[in-house]
């Protein structure tokens, strides 16, 4: 439902309020930024020489880069791991053995229910009391491992709702056709699962992303981390803090961004006539699909 | 096992971070409520600003915001709200970690205006009931149920987020879970399964609550 069809088109009297609204909103914005760079400048945070080193290049060669590089590199192991993890234990979720189906769906829950950050202390514990790494690679091995368990359990989820969402008739036609359950799985529902899921699998690289800042707790060198050691060198921590922010608010935006894009373009090319692989049928129940998993797990996944 | 509840306030730091669940999901639901004002109100500049307030938390990893509260808020601007740090560091943390999630309680509440459809509205203005009439006897009815999965799961995420205050020290599970992993590494299993039975055993029933809630509430289409 788009929001416009809450209201009426505003009137003159309307539209004068709206304006007293908007301005009234303006003011209450404006004020609190002035306040806010008030208090900011009272500490001596908005002197020229707390900014100018971000226009050096040591800054970024020496702190900024490398913080940035161990985070997108964190992110990156995880985001491939995860992928294999959601899609063993996804599958697994959906066996037609029991036992295997019980043992998926234990792990799958118990590694949804446990805090990301719980997961990369009792790892990095783990690996450094074990001496599992070699010692320098044990934050890294431990923000990998919380990341992959939470968010694999989550894309498994992701995929099992996607399968299940689609029209029961998908799945008898395969078998009908005589494809054994598992060539039904594999080559008819799977593909149309992933392909629903596609937006909320980038939206879930956002929340990786973020919580590779986890990683500061136990010791990984990654972007935030490097606050510290930047507001050692030129003491100006609050600066750094805000830098750092909006590199993160940069690059996470710009995939939220390509999430919606993916979204929007599924739903148009599904609404203009189905697509290939399952022709007339794909219409709305593959928007279906998108909305269920949207609706029942977004707000989740975002929030991590 | 029992020595270990002997030697270490496991229980006390569960109470922190149900505390810190308790009031952040307060703040949260009241600053989130406001924003999806905002986001639907028919004012464009209004959306735009709830929009932004949106974006930016959503996408700034909540450990960033976690320590910025501490750094940005108590060291460096001096706003305290008492003589002791630990308790500074305690209400900064419920602020940050409401601020944080009040961007997801909106979407929330958002995707839960999004199930009523538009043809609910439109019958509601052309019986001709005004928009503060056909909001609060139509849409908004059907809004809170349609958001009672969402938000739920807004909840749990707020509770095992309340985890990443121990990086401003504040005494949750998580960082009493590191004390006593780093003491007594030979009953590593046990802390693991200690600290993990205690988040499924709050966040269950948040689930299945949520899950009957929306079951019994949710509107059929």
């Amino acid at each position: 439902m788009s929001d416009i069809v809450l209201f009426d088109a505003p009137g003159p009297v309307a539209r004068a309020r709206h304006r007293l609204l908007a301005a009234v909103g303006a003011v209450l914005v404006l004020a609190f930024l002035a306040f806010a760079l008030y208090k900011l400048g009272e500490k001596g945070n908005l002197a020229a020489d707390k900014w100018t080193p971000f226009f050096t290049a040591s800054m970024w060669v020496d702190y900024l880069l490398p913080g940035l590089v161990n985070t997108l590199k964190a992110a990156a192991i995880s985001v491939v791991l995860a992928g294999a993890f959601g899609l063993l234990f996804g599958i697994g979720r959906m066996s037609q053995i029991a036992p295997v189906r019980w043992l998926c769906t234990g792990v799958i829950e118990l590694f949804r229910s446990i805090p990301v950050l719980v997961m990369m202390i009792a790892a990095f514990q783990y690996f450094t009391y074990n001496n599992v790494f070699v010692s320098d690679i044990s934050p890294l091995a431990a923000v990998v491992t919380g990341l992959t368990l939470y968010n694999g359990s989550v894309i498994a989820e992701l995929l099992r709702s996607g399968v299940s969402s689609l029209p029961s008739g998908q799945r008898e036609a395969g078998l009908s056709i005589g494809l054994t359950p598992w060539q039904t799985l594999q080559r008819i529902q799977l593909p149309q699962a992933i392909t629903a899921m596609l937006p909320a699998l980038v939206g879930q690289l956002v929340v990786v992303l973020k919580d590779t800042a986890l990683g500061n707790i136990v010791l990984y060198p990654e972007l935030l981390t490097n606050y510290q050691r930047i507001g050692s060198n030129w003491s100006n921590i609050v600066p750094a803090m805000i830098v750092i922010a909006v590199i993160y608010i940069g690059i996470n935006y710009t995939l939220t961004v390509i999430a919606g894009r993916v979204e929007q373009r599924m739903r148009r090319s599904h609404g203009g006539g189905g697509g290939a692989v399952t022709g007339g049928a794909a219409g709305p129940p593959s928007l279906a699909v998108e909305t269920a998993v949207l609706e029942a797990d977004e707000p989740r996944l975002g929030a991590r | 096992m029992g020595d270990l509840f002997a030697a270490y306030p496991i229980f006390g730091a569960f109470g922190v971070t149900l505390l810190l669940t308790f009031f952040s999901a307060i703040g949260a639901t009241i600053l989130g409520v406001v924003v999806v004002i905002l986001r639907v109100s028919p004012v464009p500049l209004l959306q735009k600003l709830g929009a932004l307030y949106v974006n930016i938390w959503r996408n700034t990893p909540l450990t960033l915001i976690i320590i910025a509260a501490n750094i940005v808020m108590i060291v460096n601007l001096g706003f305290s709200f008492s003589e002791s740090f630990s308790r500074d560091n305690l209400i900064w943390a419920v602020i940050a970690l409401s601020v944080y999630h009040a961007a997801f309680v909106c979407e929330a509440l958002r995707s839960g205006v999004n199930t009523v459809p538009a043809g609910q509205a439109e019958a509601a203005r052309s019986l001709g009931l005004t928009f503060s009439q056909s909001l609060t006897l139509v849409l908004l009815p059907q809004a809170i149920r349609g958001a009672i999965t969402p938000l739920g799961n807004t909840l749990i995420a707020l509770t095992k987020n309340t985890t990443v205050a121990t990086a401003i020290g504040v005494a949750e599970i998580s960082g009493l879970q590191k004390t006593m992993m780093e003491d007594r590494p030979d009953l590593f299993v046990v802390i693991v399964l200690i600290v993990a039975v205690g988040f499924v055993v709050i966040t269950l029933p948040m689930g299945l609550l949520t899950s009957h809630l929306s079951a019994r509430l949710g509107v059929r289409r």
